[in-house]
């Protein structure tokens, strides 16, 4: 599973926060893996500083951020806010675990490309990467 | 239990019956599927008979209730004397929040409290602590002092209630701050009773909370454990929880063998300080999932009952049948809770209580139907306690002790769970031990496994979750009031911490901060210090930051 250049695409899957459950973020990891992806897992309590380094430094083309701990109105904004700073605004950012639903519109308004939440196969997020992966994000045109 | 001849007879009948009435009868109705097995993945016949529990005896292997192997239960007449214990898990914003939630659940007839904190707090931080921003109160309640201890159980008397607390790595802080409130109520401390979860080692391969390597975090639980076999007779130092390892992906015979290794390791911890056996393990107590299949569920619990009590009979030599009793809190299983059709969760979580009732737990907590989308609003944990009550008052099966004894289905199936359990047991012993196993990783690979796989099975539609895979809503509306919590919670509280950090004796907090840095250092039984350490007011994090400069932070062995 490549991208248009031909290298295996690059996923980061990010736990930011202090939340600690982190079996979904493993499954789609994993999954992502399987898929023929290069993960890279960044483990339990991640600052944005910290997930935006590791994004920086690992040249990723996708970050997945996995938060169950209702902090994700205060850590998103920051990460791709982060993001932005680096230059690394041609990544596509998605988010799952337990986000209200009336949350997702702020959410994709800043940079969010989308949100899977519980009970999303790891097929319809496989697919969502390849089909996304280094396309821009409509709503910054 | 059954007469050899009679056996042969069935065997010849049964023979009888597969080779016509069955293959007949399979002709017109195949079977659904070409297989059924259980999680754990122990295949389930389509027929169960006397032959299959053909060498069970029963006062070896059931017994009477109140008696050893304790398998039908750890009392004599179980819920006809006394129903479980309603205790239902809560915590939200800030102390006053939560204490009108205590109140409010007391008030519709939950019989325990059971707290929950928030990440910080878990995490052994204060609510202004750079690590807190955007969780103060989010996921449970927070507590950064004594002070917040005393306004979440005003007007709650310690000593016509219990308490349960689930906390980890800070737990002897907020059993010290319990303590705390407890003296300033005027009971005696042999009154106090609730229990604290304090089960460090499951932290490093399932619920991931965890502050220091496992070394300090296991010295830190026994801690715990020695205090309160010395201090406090009524307290149960330690939850040896199997629900988070469930809850991590774990199946029921994982959960179940996994719990039992981190339970041994602490005895031996506790022995190896010079505790004799009988003098803490009556208090050591155990916290279970209810997942969805029954009858295993059901099994599960039966099985965890008669493999403790010979564990502690034959391997630790325990004379008090008490250090031999299983006493369990039960939390029906969160993860199997969707977001899809969350009214669905109502059932779901009628079903797992009601295996967990036939399984003999002391105490339940059942989960809201909202589980998946935030947490419980008033309605929702006012149906999840109603739902226990309901099972307790209208459903019969509370008013005759395990009811189940003998089905030939269940007692099969809590033999080969008590079984397969042991294999896992004797594997992590010859590993040298659970913290061995941690370390090696064994844990994680196989719950990371398991999780994987039951993700596969839900996506290859060869396990149906109702609303998700199955009989899906298209462009479904939430018709539920969600519970957001108040941003202002933690500006709240960052003021209130601010202003006691001003107003309490900084020179006796900076005193006693450094006696519990010397007395880390010296390996000393850290509680009276921190007790110490709380009443004047010293925060969790000061007290967390000089453990944490002891014994340093852990780090993560990431295993996908």
């Amino acid at each position: 599973m490549q991208s248009e250049s031909g290298r295996k695409i690059r996923v980061l899957i990010a736990k930011p926060g202090l939340d600690s459950h982190d079996r979904g973020a493993k499954v789609v990891a994993r999954a992502l893996r399987d898929a023929g992806m290069e993960v890279i897992y960044t483990g339990l309590r991640q600052t944005p500083e910290q997930i935006v380094e590791t994004a920086l430094q690992e040249d990723v083309d996708v970050i997945g951020l996995s938060i169950l701990s209702g902090a994700h109105m205060a850590l998103f904004p920051r990460i791709m806010e982060l993001l932005k700073e680096k230059g690394l605004t041609d990544v596509l950012v998605f988010a799952g675990g337990i986000i209200p639903e009336e949350d997702i519109p702020e959410l994709k308004k800043i940079g969010i490309r989308e949100v899977f939440g519980p009970g999303t196969p790891t097929e319809k997020i496989v697919k969502y990467v390849l089909e996304n992966v280094g396309k821009k994000n409509v709503r910054e045109e | 239990m059954f007469d050899k001849q009679k056996i042969e007879e069935i065997a010849k009948e049964r023979e009888r019956w597969e080779q016509s009435t069955l293959p007949n009868w399979i002709k017109q109705c195949p079977e659904r599927q070409k297989e059924f097995k259980n999680h754990s993945g122990i295949t389930i016949k389509g027929l169960y008979t006397p032959e299959d529990i053909k060498d069970m005896d029963y006062m070896r292997d059931l017994g009477f209730p109140g008696e050893y192997p304790f398998t039908r239960g750890l009392h004599a007449t179980m819920y006809r004397g006394r129903l479980w214990t309603m205790r239902m898990f809560a915590g939200y914003g800030t102390a006053e929040d939560t204490n009108k939630r205590f109140k409010y659940l007391l008030s519709e007839g939950e019989t325990g409290l059971s707290t929950a904190f928030d990440y910080p707090t878990i995490m052994g931080y204060d609510s202004d602590h750079p690590m807190a921003r955007g969780e103060v109160g989010v996921c449970g309640v927070a507590v950064s002092s004594l002070q917040d201890m005393e306004v979440l159980f005003d007007g709650i008397p310690l000593d016509k209630v219990t308490t349960s607390m689930t906390i980890n790595g800070p737990a002897s802080v907020l059993l010290a701050m319990y303590i705390a409130v407890g003296d300033k109520q005027g009971v005696p401390r042999e009154k106090l009773g609730g229990t604290t979860q304090n089960d460090n080692l499951k932290e490093f391969f399932a619920q991931k909370l965890c502050i220091f390597p496992p070394k300090p975090s296991l010295k830190l639980s026994v801690d715990v454990i020695e205090y309160c076999a010395r201090h406090l007779p009524k307290w149960n130092p330690i939850s040896i929880s199997g629900y988070h390892i469930r809850e991590a992906g774990a199946t029921a015979v994982q959960e179940l063998a996994f719990t039992l290794c981190d339970a041994i390791a602490y005895v031996e911890e506790a022995l190896k300080r010079g505790l004799k056996v009988d003098e803490f393990a009556p208090r050591l107590s155990f916290f279970f999932a209810s997942h969805n299949d029954f009858f295993e569920e059901i099994a599960k619990f039966r099985a965890a009952r008669r493999l403790w009590a010979r564990i502690m009979k034959e391997r630790f030599h325990a004379k008090n049948p008490r250090s031999m009793w299983m006493r369990m809190h039960v939390q029906t299983s969160g993860c199997t809770l969707t977001a899809q059709q969350p009214l669905n969760n109502i059932v779901r979580t009628t079903i797992q209580a009601l295996a967990a009732v036939l399984g003999g737990t002391q105490s339940l907590h059942t989960n809201s139907f909202d589980e998946a989308l935030c947490l419980p609003t008033e309605e929702s944990v006012r149906v999840a306690l109603r739902t226990q009550q309901i099972i307790a008052y209208e459903s019969g099966v509370a008013n005759t002790v395990d009811p189940l004894a003998g089905s030939y289905y269940v007692e099969a199936l809590t033999n080969e769970m008590e079984e397969k359990a042991m294999e896992y047991i004797q594997k992590v012993d010859d590993m040298g031990g659970a913290i061995a196993a941690i370390e090696k990783g064994f844990f994680q690979r196989e719950i990371a496994d398991s999780a994987y796989r039951y993700q596969k099975e839900i996506e290859e539609k060869k396990r149906i979750i109702v609303g998700v895979n199955e009989y899906i809503v298209e462009d479904e509306e939430t018709p539920i009031k969600l519970l957001r919590v108040d941003p202002s919670v933690e500006k709240k509280q960052i003021e209130r911490l601010q202003k006691l950090r001003r107003e309490r004796d900084n020179r006796k907090v900076k005193e006693v901060l450094e006696k519990l840095h010397y007395a880390a250092e010296e390996d000393e039984n850290l509680m009276p210090t921190i007790i110490e350490a709380v009443k004047a007011y010293a925060t969790l994090g000061e007290i967390m930051d000089v453990l944490r400069k002891v014994y340093g932070e852990y780090k993560e062995l990431i295993i996908i």
